[in-house]
């Protein structure tokens, strides 16, 4: 069995003012990670204020290497097959993503993935995530 | 201060629809809050308490009580998903424990089925989400959201497809007897694993029904149930929990069952071993192998192996779940399961469940719910009750 990853527009995400930065670098490719100025934790989803310690926050670049925590390949809620995901990234956060340019089938827990980008209907591309080594 | 005997359910009632396009949701709120006044031998006159949460129509409770024609001088419209009712049930004894009411209405109701609204689709919560951004374009629905949960839970402890199936089988099982329910033909774990994918790992058949319909309970102080003539169900125990994504160190290995569980037994001062019927979340059969392991009936990572072979079958296996059929089987009322979990384990502890299910000498007995998304947010309610 194969299920080929289907490119899809997204649904586009509701840009923020706390979050403008973010969708800004996604545009340039680039993932940005809140980390706190305080506790020095990074977290997720991206919050202002740190939820581990309610300190103040900053944008750091992150590498964009990650490890599937967990996926689905829903099969039965759009007109195409999609993997949704949580990825663990290097920096020690887990997001929830898709993962795409695959074969959906062959996505295993604890497969190594790189970032990637895809388009939204009409906002700016969102995080999305690729096997790291082909095939 | 323990809320341990403070309050007795003393009426429950399960609408029988489960499909009904010709009535409105408040009518279905009206219709479920009669029948449980009426099982409980009271009156509207004698409701002095209001609960309701998300599926009720309008400003919290306002146009709900207004709608009935309550006299309230306590409300709650805590929304916890479909676990909000369990909590409603521990938040009404505390606030007859602490004189604010003497007499809780709770009510359910909705019609998903008839308007079409099934766990393959994304829910609108509205603007302003702080998650929104980071999980809507992913098309996170019901049912992927419990699905990583499956799939993860396979990866870490090594868990099957064929004894989640199980868990539908037990439901199917009780379900037979059940003129109400929805699907009441008994099936295999072949059938499960030979239902159409909907999200890997979760067949159809894993997932629970979409259906109209809905519930009612009153919760009493105790001089009132005393002088009711209904078998006495008491309220000995209760725990909340909300649990989320942990500020990104997601851990999709527990629920919020695994903090409101021990808690509730803690006020109940009973153990998981002296449960005899256990009503559980059933939105999917994840999230009942998930809370049973969080609750104590088995260890973390054991649920597969404990829910295999019958074992929640009533009359062959250690602990009868969902004798009803749950909402893997009979019924799944606004899309929210917490309600029907509440009343038949008052049906157990009445001796009114299905004598074919009927629980012998059920004594104690325990509801437990979540809502919300077990993959990303979710509320978590625990009740215990004891025939008393």
């Amino acid at each position: 069995m194969s299920t080929p990853y289907t490119a899809t527009p997204l649904k586009s995400p509701q840009v923020a003012p706390d979050n403008t930065a973010f969708w800004e670098a996604a545009r340039e490719g680039r993932l940005l990670v809140r980390h706190c100025k305080s506790c020095g934790k990074p977290h997720w989803y991206p919050r202002t204020l740190c939820p581990f310690c309610m300190g103040d926050t900053e944008w750091k670049q992150a590498s964009g290497r990650g490890t599937i925590y967990s996926f689905s390949v829903t099969r039965r809620a759009g007109p195409t097959p999609f993997c949704i995901a949580y990825v663990t990234l290097e920096e020690g956060v887990t997001m929830m993503t898709h993962i795409v340019d695959c074969d959906l089938d062959t996505v295993r827990i604890g497969q190594k993935v790189k970032l990637t980008f895809t388009p939204t209907e009409d906002g700016p591309p969102v995080p999305t995530f690729a096997p790291a080594e082909a095939g | 201060m323990s809320i341990n005997g403070k309050a007795y359910i003393v009426g429950a009632y399960e609408h029988p629809t489960r499909k009904a396009p010709d009535k409105s949701v408040a009518q279905l709120h009206a219709e479920c809050a009669r029948g449980a006044l009426e099982d409980a031998g009271l009156t509207l006159q004698d409701v002095d308490g209001y609960f309701c949460a998300g599926d009720a129509p309008g400003l919290g409770m306002i146009n709900m009580v207004d709608y009935l024609g309550l006299k309230v001088r306590h409300v709650d419209s805590t929304d916890t998903g479909g676990s909000a009712y369990i909590a409603h049930v521990s938040h009404a004894a505390q606030a007859i424990a602490a004189g604010k009411c003497n007499v809780a209405l709770i009510t359910l109701a909705g019609r998903p089925r008839s308007e079409g609204s099934s766990g393959t689709q994304a829910r609108n919560w509205g603007a302003n989400l702080p998650d929104q951004p980071f999980e809507a374009p992913y098309n996170a629905v019901t049912v992927n959201l419990y699905a990583m949960v499956a799939m993860r839970h396979m990866f870490q402890y090594g868990t099957t497809s064929e004894q989640l199936a199980w868990i539908k089988v037990a439901a199917s099982h009780h379900a037979q007897h059940n003129p109400h329910a929805m699907l009441r033909e008994v099936v295999t774990v072949d059938d499960v694993l030979n239902s159409p994918m909907i999200s890997d790992p979760l067949h159809k058949l894993d997932c629970c029904v979409v259906s109209d319909g809905g519930g009612a309970l009153i919760v009493a102080r105790p001089e009132i149930a005393a002088r009711l003539k209904r078998p006495k169900v008491k309220i000995l125990g209760a725990g909340e929990a909300v649990k989320g994504q942990l500020g990104g160190e997601v851990d999709l290995s527990w629920s919020g069952a695994a903090i409101s569980g021990p808690i509730a037994f803690e006020e109940a001062r009973i153990r998981p071993s002296d449960i005899k019927y256990a009503s559980i979340y059933d939105s999917f059969t994840i999230t009942v192998l998930m809370q049973l392991e969080d609750l104590g009936f088995c260890k973390k990572g054991e649920g597969g192996r404990f829910v295999a072979d019958g074992n929640l079958i009533s009359g062959v296996g250690k602990l009868p779940f969902n004798t009803d059929g749950g909402g893997l089987c009979n019924n799944h009322p606004a899309n929210r399961g917490g309600i029907t979990k509440v009343i038949e384990a008052v049906r157990q502890l009445r001796g009114e469940a299905h004598p074919a299910v009927q629980v012998k000498n059920c004594d104690l007995a325990l509801a437990q719910g979540t809502g919300g998304y077990l993959g990303s947010r979710h509320g978590s309610a625990t009740v215990i009750l004891e025939r008393e």
